[in-house]
């Protein structure tokens, strides 16, 4: 529909430039540009040659994002952007591009929230989310459970990793296997071929006693570590297979089990996930089989819209346009660690209600029922 | 001809508004830590300041440094956008230049030197206020005192480091205003000038830190 708001959404918190525009909850365009390559040497991404990338790849993949969405500059409604959380000089490149690109059109800006965005983006894939929604955000940056009655202005978080966020616990276990960066795809290709019962790894935070909604992976990647070893310093051979699998498996099935606990302890008949992890193989099968069990209704994107990407932001920023949020003024900075609960970044002469206070209570319980 | 200039690549955050005559209105702040807060709304102000309006600048000059990084790619990237935005030229300029074309009181031969931070100075040797003889380069001060023994310098770097820089003299920082005269100066004399490109002069610091993207909060 033609009066629903047009919005170019800019992401660049971690290694992926990436640029997506949005009509309302209508995916027109997602251009990704990723410096992945060049971090793989080092086995991880190394912010300083990820800013150095957004800040080259930028104005091509604007230029290639309203290209394929087939629209005008001049068209859009509003820019959002990444404001946080994410590497802070990273994060300060897409900012920058925003500001600059809002300002030189004389469109409104929305800085927004990452974590909001990886959910919101869901809208582009199953249409508006369901309110409340509970989402699980797993990925190399973020491992968390969250609940959100308004995307554009209430998310709760339930629980999040103690130590480890899932993907990096992928790209770990794929280092100690020599198998490369980024660990994720690899790792499920792998465990296809595998036996995910060959080897009990440990389950994090899985105890009675454990906190309901956090994990830990830090103790299980231990375990992995350790269990390869003593495989090799007695001269045996790794499998590499159910390895992959079983070490899988243990995320996995951890990761599930929370989320949807989380559905039933809060009455919510749907999760959605997101994030890179989201991706993998087995999470999507295992959450299909477990809501299915539990009847829950399960929203998960497609993997291009997991990971991380520009269209997400747009999403989010439709939707601030949608409900009339405020806009972000022109000394809008880059947050690193921005907390979940901030949805956006509203100005300061518009008057906020946002910040750490929220509309709904929290604490008791089954709110949305 | 309007020029719209700003520069990044120091401590100052700094705009100005060049009408291809002379210059209508400029803004400087020292900032180090708030170039990405602090550029935007300075623009705001200057064209605020000359009575007109973004969509009137016909070509953009941007200090491409050397200088620290974070801040550097905050003029970059928004002198990028712009010129996507509203469709014109956007032109580079070295920082070091900018910076030597303001020392006007300087007579012969000088240096130019700013704080690169790690106990180095990003430097380049002139001959006069608008010819560099070197290239641009990061280094200790002890290490090039030979190459600048006897010159008088200008800039943050020098100040700094009196016992290389003995004769050291303002400006701390580069001014926009600096950097868009000079810029139309050279545009005005048919000069080519160089394409937007970030003067980093080191290779990135390849370290993974550890827990590198552990943001969500707990
Ligand atoms: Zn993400």
């Amino acid at each position: 529909m033609a009066d629903e708001p047009l919005v170019l959404g800019i992401e660049t918190s971690c290694d992926e430039t990436g640029v997506g525009v949005v009509r309302g909850t209508t995916l027109l365009a997602d251009a990704v540009a990723s410096s992945v390559d060049e971090h793989a040497r080092f086995g991880g991404v190394v912010p300083e040659v990820a800013s150095r990338a957004h800040l080259e790849a930028m104005v091509p993949t604007i230029e290639r994002a309203l290209k394929d969405a087939g629209v005008s500059a001049r068209d859009l409604d509003g820019i959002a952007v990444t404001a946080g959380p994410g590497l802070a000089g990273a994060l300060l490149v897409g900012v920058s591009a925003a500001k600059a690109y809002a300002y030189a059109l004389g469109k409104p800006l929305y800085g927004v929230n990452h974590l909001a965005s990886h959910i919101c983006v869901d809208q582009l894939e199953h249409g508006p989310l369901p309110e409340p929604t509970m989402a699980l955000l797993v990925s190399g940056g973020h491992s968390s459970l969250l609940l959100s009655s308004d995307i554009t202005s209430d998310v709760r978080p339930l629980g999040a990793t103690i130590d480890d966020a899932a993907g990096e616990a992928f790209d770990k276990i794929a280092r100690v296997l020599n198998l490369g960066f980024p660990g994720g795809p690899v790792i499920d290709r792998y465990a296809k071929e595998g036996d995910p019962t060959a080897i009990a790894f440990p389950r994090g935070l899985t105890g009675p006693r454990d906190p309901a909604y956090d994990f830990s992976f830090s103790g299980l990647k231990t375990s992995v570590a350790r269990w390869i070893e003593a495989r090799r310093a007695a001269g045996e051979e790794v499998p590499v297979r159910d390895v992959s699998a079983s070490f899988q498996e243990a995320v996995v099935d951890v990761l599930t089990r929370k989320a949807v606990r989380a559905c039933r302890d809060e009455g919510v008949d749907h999760l959605m996930i997101g994030g890179g992890v989201a991706a993998n193989s087995r999470l999507r099968a295992l959450a299909a089989e477990r809501c299915e069990q539990a009847g829950i209704q399960l929203r998960v994107p497609r993997p291009k819209l997991c990971t991380d990407n520009g269209a997400m932001v747009a999403a989010l920023g439709a939707e601030m346009v949608a409900r009339g949020r405020a806009a972000s003024d022109w000394d809008l900075s880059a947050d690193s660690s921005l907390p979940v609960t901030e949805t956006h970044v509203p100005g300061h002469s518009h008057g906020s209600a946002h910040g750490h206070d929220h509309v709904h209570e929290v604490g008791k319980g089954n709110l949305y029922s | 001809m309007l020029l719209l200039a700003l520069d990044t690549a120091t401590p100052a955050v700094t705009v100005a508004l060049h009408d291809g005559s002379d210059v209508v209105a400029s803004s400087s702040q020292v900032d180090a830590r708030r170039h990405g807060e602090l550029l935007l709304p300075a623009v705001d102000r200057v064209l605020a300041e000359a009575g007109t309006r973004i969509d009137a600048v016909t070509a953009v000059a941007v200090g491409m440094g050397p200088g620290p990084y974070t801040g550097l790619r905050v003029g970059l990237m928004t002198a990028d956008t712009f010129g996507l935005a509203l469709g014109v030229p956007v032109y580079g300029v070295c920082t070091l230049d900018a910076l030597a074309y303001a020392a006007e009181d300087i007579e012969g031969a000088f240096v130019v030197a700013t704080d690169a931070r790690r106990k180095e100075v990003y430097w380049a040797r002139y001959d006069d206020t608008r010819t560099r003889v070197t290239e641009p380069a990061v280094d200790r001060p002890a290490d090039i005192a030979d190459a600048v023994a006897g010159l008088p310098a200008v800039g943050a770097g020098a100040l700094l480091y009196p016992d290389t820089f003995p004769r050291a003299y303002g400006p701390e920082h580069v001014s926009a205003a600096a950097l868009a005269a000079l810029a139309v100066e050279r545009l005005a004399a048919g000069v080519e000038l160089d394409p937007p490109r970030p003067l980093y002069l080191r290779r990135p610091d390849a370290q993974v830190p550890k827990n590198y993207k552990v943001v969500t909060p707990k």
